[in-house]
């Protein structure tokens, strides 16, 4: 019976494993492919099935008018607006969620939890639904296609994700540090920025990593509110894929964008390793 | 504390996000009583007949709808079985604990869209590795273009792409829990399958239901890796509701009609979320 649930255990592990590993695997072979081993025939191994050469990879350094895939330019476009976004976005939801967290609001029947789950809730709006009004108010004030946009709609995705994070963050941190500050002749706000702050760097670092993955991994709205001024790596590289297909350097493309999170990978185990998330599932 | 320093605390995130927020809300409101498209840009006034042609005369709108409800019912169900069962197997010391816990983590890190624009070519028909090696078989399923299987290929690359993310909360549950129950378990001598069902399964309903609820709501949301892997095809087989109110306003630039289609969608959604996580915590919590 154990040996059984042992071996069956194992099992499954290696073939989500290799289901997780397939499509990597898959774009790692195929970057550096050309044009004879993309089309005639399904190849896997170099050197004994093909050839490999670095073309795939070399594309991405070139200037387009050299027939390079310019993805410089849109990877910190990307960069830039996942950073900006997710930095407002921590510093308003640090604030607002250490207010819900310490302080009782009562307005009518809003309560704090109230507020705490309107900031969530806006995780719950489908996309589509803000896409037309956005599209249509930033084309009036002649923000579409620019960076300064996408950051403004980037703060609706990211907040609520800081939020959620940090008031269950501060729950944990206890009250009687600020209250000590407080006594010791601290204001609110220094009590806030030198002892509490310092207090909560493993929920600010949790925060930031999830602000980041969902603004680096998100599509829909780079990809209705930009055209041609500004792109963002996403859309640059679904853009690839409509022309006629060169396997190899949309392979290489799409790795070099999604290699940067894969080290989030590492920190994100870290501070589970440490029971630092578990707080703010509940 | 301080009474009147709260408001500074709270106000500067919750007026950004209200005031970033309420015009569009107002507005698609407003704009869903118009007939805004692209003959005829502009906010006039036609009362419900958006509403009244979406409610009588738009199948396929409802057919999205439906089709979209299968496709993330179905994902968030096997991500929240195979999830658990990774959690549940690298919870408790096995070799390689940490690499396969950050290994696990990887898919949720990669961009969606990126991601499928590879198994586009993973699942490509003659080109793509799956089909080459289904041939030993003699089979070639039609993964992109066959109606009923392109629904499972989107399955397939959803479950490969959220998986981590419910078995990153499940795992963080598993890690929270309280260690008397399994000592416990442990000293009457209770078999694994009996303590799973017995300890862990009912202290993890809680968190079970969270995670749950977190990922329906994002999978409610599947549209880009649709748009990307088919388009939505073959026909509209694919078609989710989002995608369909995509197709309408932005690219039919039927504003006023897309308009009341996404206002509908999100009351919904949030009645459907609201009762699926009220019969969801009665269910696992009285057990």
């Amino acid at each position: 019976m154990n040996k059984l649930y042992i071996f069956l255990k194992y099992f499954f592990i290696v073939v989500w494993t290799v289901f997780v590993v397939a499509p990597f695997l898959w774009a790692l072979t195929t970057s550096f492919k050309d044009f004879q081993s993309v089309n005639g025939g399904v190849t896997y191994i170099p050197w004994l099935d093909f050839e490999p050469n670095l073309e795939g990879w070399k594309v991405l350094i070139k200037s387009p008018a050299k027939g390079g895939v310019d993805i410089i330019e849109p990877y910190f476009n990307s960069l830039f607006v996942t950073c900006t976004a997710s930095l407002i976005s921590i510093i308003l939801g640090t604030l607002s969620a250490y207010a819900l967290s310490r302080y009782t609001f009562k307005a009518g029947f809003v309560k704090n939890n109230d507020i705490t789950f309107f900031f969530i809730s806006q995780r719950i709006m489908p996309p589509i639904v803000l896409s037309i009004p956005f599209f249509l108010f930033l084309s009036s004030i002649n923000l579409l296609d620019s960076l300064t946009g996408l950051i403004v709609v980037y703060i609706v995705l990211l907040m609520p994700i800081a939020v959620w994070i940090m008031v269950d963050f501060f729950n944990k941190v206890p009250r009687e540090i600020d209250e000590t500050a407080l006594i010791d002749g601290c204001n609110p706000y220094q009590a806030f920025l030198k002892v509490v702050l310092p207090n909560s760097i493993p929920g600010l670092i949790v925060a930031g990593m999830f602000c980041i993955i969902f603004g680096w991994i998100d599509f829909f709205f780079a990809f209705i509110l930009t055209f041609t001024e500004v792109q963002l790596l996403p859309v640059k590289i679904v853009a690839l894929n409509s022309s006629v297909t060169p396997w190899w350097s949309l392979s290489a493309s799409a790795l070099v964008s999604v290699a940067p999170l894969i080290i989030v990978a590492f920190i994100v185990e870290r501070y589970l390793s440490k029971g630092n998330l578990s707080g703010a599932i509940k | 504390m301080n009474f009147k320093h709260k408001y500074f605390f709270l106000f500067p995130g919750l007026f950004v996000l209200i005031g970033i927020l309420i015009f569009p809300i107002i507005f698609v409101v407003r704009l869903s009583l118009s007939g805004w498209n692209s003959y005829n840009p502009g906010l006039d006034y036609i009362g419900l007949e958006n509403y009244i042609r979406l409610f009588t005369d738009d199948p396929r709108f409802w057919e999205s709808f439906f089709r979209l409800s299968f496709l993330s019912v179905t994902t968030v169900i096997l991500q929240y079985v195979i999830g658990f069962a990774l959690a549940h197997m690298v919870w408790k010391d096995i070799k390689f604990k940490r690499f396969f816990r950050v290994l696990f983590l990887v898919p949720m890190m990669t961009t969606p869209v990126i991601m499928t624009v590879i198994w586009r070519t993973f699942f490509h028909e003659s080109l793509g590795p799956v089909n080459d090696l289904l041939s030993v078989f003699g089979v070639a399923p039609k993964w992109l273009t066959d109606p009923v299987i392109a629904k499972f290929t989107v399955i397939i690359v959803e479950v490969w792409q959220w998986t981590p993310f419910m078995f990153l909360l499940l795992l963080a549950g598993l890690l929270s829990l309280p260690k008397e129950p399994f000592l416990a378990a442990a000293i009457d001598g209770a078999s694994p399958v009996r303590k799973f069902i017995y300890v862990t399964f009912p202290l993890m309903a809680p968190i079970s239901i969270g995670a749950i609820i977190i990922r329906l709501i994002e999978a409610s949301k599947i549209m880009d890796t649709v748009y990307v892997l088919t388009s939505g095809g073959p026909g509209t087989s694919t078609e989710t509701s989002s995608f369909y109110i995509f197709i309408k306003g932005l690219r039919e630039f039927q504003m006023g009609y897309a308009a009341s289609m996404s206002f509908t969608y999100l009351i919904i959604m949030i009645i459907s979320l609201t009762i699926i996580a009220k019969v969801l915590t009665k269910v696992l919590l009285k057990e």
